[in-house]
């Protein structure tokens, strides 16, 4: 069973819907039990970072998170907000903690260029940095969705499987292990990010 | 722009975001309707059947406004989102008749992606702030509508167009920045059913004034008109129903012919 972690932020309806749409079994809880059961485990989420931590820590799923993904090795994919959160820290509204799962800071995105608008909003070319199981079947430069205007910066290029340019590279994928996050929105991405998801569902870290 | 040199693709590839197309779907319990000048209606069809549509035509993003006033409506209006959501896995903004943080939540629960903002905005402009510092910035639209008054100046109006708010359209974008939308919507009554092409002149004040992105609607009536809205009016983004109904132009039409001009759209 697939989780989409309910913590009260975010487009959960899709994601399930884009899982259903693929066939894969799934179920949408803030149960820190359901989590701890879960074969797969999804974090969502549009907000801002410091209500995204908090929502978490008021649902007591930290712990149960940890347990499933860190110990027992569960394949984890955040998506928007919820790969932001993999982060050590983010500074939208206030300075924040995040999970620390992958090192790094979130900020704002700071583009030189002001020609070019923030937030960084519509459909951009992904590059690969690293060759990744979610990939799979995807051409080079494939289009994506995003909306956002912090972005994350890993401490360490080996994190950065993917990037999109826009007046400088822009984080789009992340990943250690058995942990994966994306900046764009694959439930939002038509047959591109449906294909990201079904990779997701038979990815075997 | 970057320009990438990829031996496994052997050609020069430019790296940019790419221009929006948006169709926009008008509600009234829970049919899409089409208006002139915001009046004038006529029913144009199920808005799940239309999405889908563009849905398979690769439109960029869809806006949904619902200008039903009661709560039945309202009911009707959620069901409609989710009923698009559940098939079409694209972005979905969502505006009317929205006031407050609850509001959005369950716009936001059934499948919306980003909501638009207009007359509560007006009335209490840090609603803007509550929803950024809740939602995140990029989540929020302040849809901004306006129109010749009768001294001859652009006035934004609120409630459909029918209040007078006193406020000049490209002061007031600059305003609603500051307070925190992520995006601006910006829509000329005078225009709007009529495609006579664009408001240009205004549409490029408002884009030069702020930072976030703008998108360009009412009066779109040509593939070209969506151009100019780029190319001329500097608009992030075009939005356009009429032509989508009314013409023979379908969005892989207009992406097209976008293309053709030079302005990168996404490759099918």
């Amino acid at each position: 069973m697939i989780v989409v972690v309910d913590y009260g932020l975010g487009n959960l309806f899709s994601v399930k819907k884009a899982l259903e749409a693929l066939g894969a079994p799934v179920t949408v809880s803030s149960d820190p039990d359901v989590v701890l059961a879960a074969e797969r485990i999804i974090l969502p989420g549009v907000g801002a970072f410091g209500d995204g931590m908090r929502n978490l820590k008021e649902r007591k799923l930290i712990p149960a998170l940890c347990e499933s993904v860190l110990e027992r090795g569960i394949p984890f994919f955040g998506i928007c907000l919820g790969m932001q959160l993999l982060a050590e820290r983010g500074t939208e509204y206030g300075e924040h903690n995040g999970l620390g799962w992958i090192g790094g800071a979130v900020a704002k995105v700071n583009i030189a260029d002001k020609g070019l608008k923030i937030p960084h909003i519509g459909w951009n070319q992904i590059i690969f940095k690293k060759e990744h199981h979610i990939f799979n079947g995807l051409k080079p430069l494939s289009d994506f969705y995003f909306v956002h205007s912090y972005e994350f910066q890993p401490s360490d290029s080996q994190y950065l499987l993917a990037v999109s340019q826009y007046g400088k590279e822009i984080t789009a994928a992340v990943g250690r292990k058995n942990i994966v996050g994306t900046q764009f929105h694959p439930e939002k991405s038509q047959d591109n990010g449906l294909k990201l998801l079904e990779n997701f569902i038979s990815w075997k870290p | 722009m970057k320009i990438l040199f990829l031996g496994n693709l052997n050609c020069i590839v430019v790296i940019m975001l790419n221009i929006r197309l948006i169709p926009t779907i008008l509600l009234k319990d829970g049919r899409m309707i089409k208006t002139k000048q915001f009046g004038a209606y006529r029913d144009v069809g199920n808005p799940k059947t239309v999405a889908r549509m563009y849905d398979a035509q690769r439109a960029d993003e869809l806006i949904f406004l619902d200008i039903t006033a009661t709560i039945e409506g309202r009911h009707t209006l959620l069901d409609v989102i989710r009923n698009v959501a559940e098939e079409c896995f694209m972005p979905l903004t969502v505006g009317g008749g929205i006031t407050t943080l609850d509001d959005a939540l369950e716009i936001l629960h059934n499948g919306a992606d980003k909501i638009a903002v207009n007359t509560a905005a007006v009335n209490r402009p840090e609603f803007l702030t509550e929803l950024a510092e809740k939602f995140g910035r990029s989540t929020v639209v302040a849809s901004i509508d306006y129109k010749k008054n009768s001294d001859g100046k652009n006035e934004v109006f609120t409630h459909r167009g029918t209040y007078p708010s006193g406020l000049d359209p490209v002061s007031w974008a600059v305003e609603v920045e500051h307070h925190g939308a992520g995006e601006i919507l910006l829509t000329c009554i005078d225009r709007e059913g009529m495609m006579v092409g664009y408001d240009l002149e205004t549409l490029r004040s408002v884009a030069e004034s702020v930072e976030i992105p703008m998108v360009a609607h009412g009066g779109a009536g040509t593939v070209q008109d969506l151009v100019d809205g780029i190319v001329i009016g500097k608009a992030s983004a075009v939005a356009a129903a009429s032509i989508f109904h009314f013409t023979d132009q379908s969005v892989f039409k207009a992406h097209a012919h976008m293309k053709e001009k030079g302005l990168p759209v996404r490759l099918i």
